[in-house]
Order: C-alpha cells, then structure tokens, then sequence
C-alpha cells in the first residue's frame, strides 16, 4: 500500500500552490497596506485597521457565507463579473486565491505593521537627509530592517492559508484539482472511517507547519544593535 | 532670524528652548511646521505658499544627537549612502576624510561592534561625504563619554578650518560653543534671544538669566612657548598672555579658550602672593545687574580683548570700583581649559 493515494498528492500539491500564490500576492498587497497603515494620520486608519483584523475573530464559515452570497449569481460582486465577461468566483481556485487572501491577511498585515513601527522614523529621516527619495528610502532602509516581519507575514500567511477549513467549505466545495485541499481531503477520510490515510495526510501538514516554523526562525537575521 | 552662509553658527540655549525643532524645520523634517525657510536664493518651505521641498532635496548633511548608523550596513556602506546618492563627486576627499576621522580600519566592521564615540564620527562622514549645501549638527556630542567627546571636538575643530560649507551647530553646551563656533544664536524659551559674532554676544551684560551661566569672553590668540616641566603652555593673546594646562599644544598654534565671568576675580593692584598664574590688566568699561539681585556683572577692557567678571555687588562697592578704573582680572589657568 502506498503512503499517499493519487488524489491525496494532488490534494497536498493544490494546497501547497493555493498556499504558495496566497502568499506570494499576500506580501504584495500587505506591504503597501501595513505602510500606509504604519504612517498615514488619516481617519480613516482605525476603520480599516479593523476591517483588516476582522478575519482574526471572525468564524471562516460566517466570512465564506457572505463572500458566497456577494459571489452568486445574484450577489453585486457576482453580477459586475457576469457583465465584464468573466468567470464567476465560487467554486474555483481563482476564487480560493481571493477568499484565501482575505482570510489570512491579518496574520500577514500584522507582523508587517509591527515590523514597520519598530524600525521608528528616525532611520527613514536619516535616509532622506542622505537624498534617498521615498521608493529609495523603503527599498534599501525600511525593507531590511522590516526583514524579520517579511519573513514571519510569509510564513504564517502560507501556513495559515494551508491549514484552513471553513472558507473553503462554503466557498470552494470539494472539486479535485480545483478546489479539493488537503482540510477537505482529512475531512473526507475521516468520514469514510478511513483512519490511516487521514492520519498520513494530517502528518503531512504537522511536518509542512514544522518546516515552515523552523524556516522562519533560520531565516531571521539576529537582531540588529539599536543605538 | 537670518544665519550667515559661512563658517559654524552655534544655535545655543538651555534644554527645550527649541534649538533642535528649529534644526529640524531647517531639514525639512518637521513638515506640518508653520514658517517658512530658505537657503540662499532658494525657498524650502513657506506654509503660507504651501511651498514644500522634501528633504532629500535639500542637499543636507545632519548628524543626529544618537548616531542614527543604519544597522543593517557595514560602515563603509554607511559611508557611501549618501555619496551615492550624490554621484560620488569628485571634488569630496573621501579617502582624506576617512583618514582624518580615524575610520580607515573600521570600515568592513558591522555596525554593532563599534563604540560610540566611533559610530558617530561614521556618521559625520557619512553626512559630509553626501556632498552637502548644509550641515546642521544635532547635539553630536552630547551622549557620548568625556574621552571620546574631546577626541571628537579634536575632529570638529580640524573640519572647521576646511570646511566649505555652512554649519549649523546646535549645543547647549557652552565649551563646545566658544571653541567650534563663529556665530551664535542664543534661544530662550523658543525665542530669538539674541545673535551676532560669538564675542560679542557672549560679552553682552543684557541677555536673559537662563543664559547666564555662558557669559564669558572666548580668547583667540597662539601658543607661544610650551613648559614641559611644569605641563603650561602660554597662550598669547591681543591683551597679554596667559597660562593654560598643557595637553598636545605645539608652539605657534592658534587656538582658543574660555574665560567664564564667574571664573574672573578682580583686584584693585596685582598680587604678589596668589596661586593665581593670570592676571590680566584692564579697565573697567561698566558695570550691570547679572540678574541675581546679589550680583554684577562688570565689562572689562584689556587692551582690545572685552573681559566679563561676574562679582558681587559688595564687593564693588567695598573696591570702589567705577567706569574708567585701571584693575586686575585674576583668572585660574585652570579654569580656561579648552
């Protein structure tokens, strides 16, 4: 008997792709995101530090339920995508990748946010008296001494995205190699009393989870010496 | 107020009387200020015009209080950050200014492993080598020890002399002042207390009691012999010559030192049995309250050179003392250290 089925495989390799996408256009989004929110004095930053949090406390099933109703056929997101012609959201990966975004994007916002403040102003006014304009600041300065929360928002988006449930249960169903990850495929062993396959792919995520610990905690540079 | 283009102007005041918010505005680094600044022909910020040049536009060379080194760089990446930035000109001596700050085996080190007196000459080079219009300095020496502080005003006082752009210096501590500067600024209380040459405004008898404590002539003059038995120099100078603690003076160099007008003692003939080594002829200019109702501060005259003596009200009454009178200004070598 083999260890991992042909579908466990290509549950295990759709997750670590959904995983891996999420992460990488997490960072994208999350970057601009946590600097706006680390210096911006407008009113408006509270309010959507909120709504940037909210997934934290909020259960996966309520936020793939309403990301289902405004995706549907009759939701306002589901229609103005019926009107430009594209494909609807629900059901495929392309909409995992977005429900996954919005669900793990306080565990990358976060550490980034916390990373951006504690490097201060004052490197950033240092940078700017040297004449490195604001793209020049963040690229050479701020990004690496933000290192360490770049590399924590990576991993803890990827793992989080990996290891979740119930968005996917509303909003994903359980297609084969579109939708069908490896929380579905437990869930379906489990059900089907087949103890031993869910064991083999539960053991799969405890080690991904463990690597992915272990990466972050080699990748992180010592702490630098503040004067 | 309007700050001349050349040499050190000292912004100098107790602590919070704005110097470094004003520092700051100057860099562009306080950007909701209200005011409005410029640099020669050039306007910086004018909140009424709402005319805002950022700061790495500017052409700026600060050095913050603490050194501000970025962490993540070696030092010579620290140096080059804003040499870079600036095109490497070719007109910096980079390789002489790594010399003359001591740098040139520190600079594969991290950042981390260097003592404080050595992060912040990195981070003066740093500034001078961005090839800047401006240098405003930030309290530089004030966090750092008393060894690597005299090590570092050695470094200051050699820059001046080659320096080809304005500084503006911001202390509050009156040494440093009266040996770096040419100007100076006095702030009280976030305002303008006085300005002008650095002899003339630390001789004025009419400045705020907050200030007091910096009264006193800066002399100017050149070392004319060195007593290596006895560890003195002599300094001479426009009004006479006095007797300074000998550190590394070679003869006919020019330096400077501070007599604060607590430190002058005045007698109405020179003394014969005294400790004192300096005694310096004048004549008395005037005299004015120092603020402390119990004191007076009296202008002196020796020969050119304006003296300051803080005494008390007694005791020029007890002398007798009245403009136009020949006197003796007893000063102790010791208290002139540079």
């Amino acid at each position: 008997m083999t260890l991992l089925s042909d579908q466990d495989l290509q549950a295990l390799g759709l997750t670590l792709r959904l995983a891996g996408v999420v992460t990488v256009l997490l960072l994208l989004v999350g970057m601009p995101l946590a600097w706006w929110l680390t210096h911006t004095s407008s009113r408006w930053r509270r309010p959507i530090a909120a709504v940037v949090a909210l997934p934290l406390v909020l259960p996966p099933t309520v936020l793939g339920f309403y990301l289902l109703m405004l995706w549907g056929p009759d939701g306002l997101v589901g229609r103005a995508i019926a009107a430009l012609g594209l494909s609807a959201l629900p059901f495929t990966f392309q909409g995992l990748v977005v429900a996954s975004m919005l669900y793990s994007l306080p565990f990358v916002v976060q550490p980034l946010h916390n990373a951006f403040e504690s490097i201060g102003d004052r490197p950033l006014e240092v940078a700017s008296c040297l004449g490195a304009g604001p793209l020049d600041r963040f690229f050479t300065v701020a990004l690496p001494l933000a290192w360490p929360g770049v590399v924590t928002s990576a991993v803890l988006g990827f793992a989080h995205t990996v290891g979740e449930f119930g968005v996917v249960l509303m909003i994903g169903g359980n297609i084969p190699g579109q939708t069908r990850v490896l929380s579905m495929r437990i869930y379906d062993h489990v059900q089907a009393g087949e103890y031993h396959q869910a064991n083999m792919l539960s053991l799969c995520l405890l080690v991904v989870s463990f690597a992915a610990l272990l990466a972050m905690s080699l990748l992180r540079p010592r702490r630098y010496m503040r004067d | 107020m309007a700050l001349p283009a050349r040499g050190i102007t000292a912004l100098f005041g107790p602590s919070g009387a704005g110097k470094s918010t004003c520092l700051r505005a100057i860099a562009g680094l306080e950007r909701d200020s209200t005011g409005r600044v410029s640099f020669g022909h050039e306007v910086w910020q004018d909140s009424a015009r709402r005319v805002f040049v950022p700061p790495h536009k500017r052409r700026l060379g600060y050095v913050f209080q603490e050194p501000s080194l970025f962490p993540h760089q070696s030092v010579v990446d620290n140096l080059d950050y804003g040499f870079r930035r600036a095109g490497r000109p070719v007109h910096l001596d980079r390789e002489g200014m790594i010399d003359r700050f001591g740098l040139r085996g520190l600079l594969d080190r991290r950042v981390g492993t260097l003592s404080g007196g050595e992060r912040q000459r990195v981070s003066m080079v740093r500034a001078l080598l961005s090839d800047p219009a401006l240098l405003l300095f930030d309290e530089p020496l004030s966090a750092l020890d008393a060894a690597a502080r005299a090590d570092l005003l050695g470094c200051l006082e050699r820059l001046h002399g080659t320096l080809q752009v304005p500084m503006i210096y911001v202390s509050h501590n009156i040494d440093e002042v009266a040996r770096l500067a040419d100007h100076i600024v006095l702030l009280n209380d976030g305002h303008v207390a006085t300005q002008g040459s650095l002899q003339d405004t630390l001789t004025r008898v009419d400045l705020p009691p907050a200030l007091g404590e910096a009264l006193g002539t800066v002399i100017e003059g050149s070392v004319s012999a060195v007593d290596m038995h006895d560890q003195l120099i002599e300094l001479e100078f426009p009004g006479g010559t006095l007797s300074l603690p000998h550190h590394d003076e070679k003869p006919g160099q020019s330096m400077r030192c501070r007599i604060a007008a607590r430190d002058v003692v005045l007698t109405r003939e020179r003394q014969v049995s005294t400790s004192a080594l300096n005694q310096v002829a004048c004549r008395i200019v005037g005299m004015a309250d120092a603020g402390a109702s119990s004191q007076c501060l009296v202008q002196l005259d020796a020969s050119g050179t304006a003296l300051l003596a803080r005494i008390t009200r007694r005791s020029w009454h007890a002398l007798a003392l009245s403009p136009g009178d020949e006197v003796w200004a007893q000063v102790k070598a010791v208290a002139l250290g540079a």
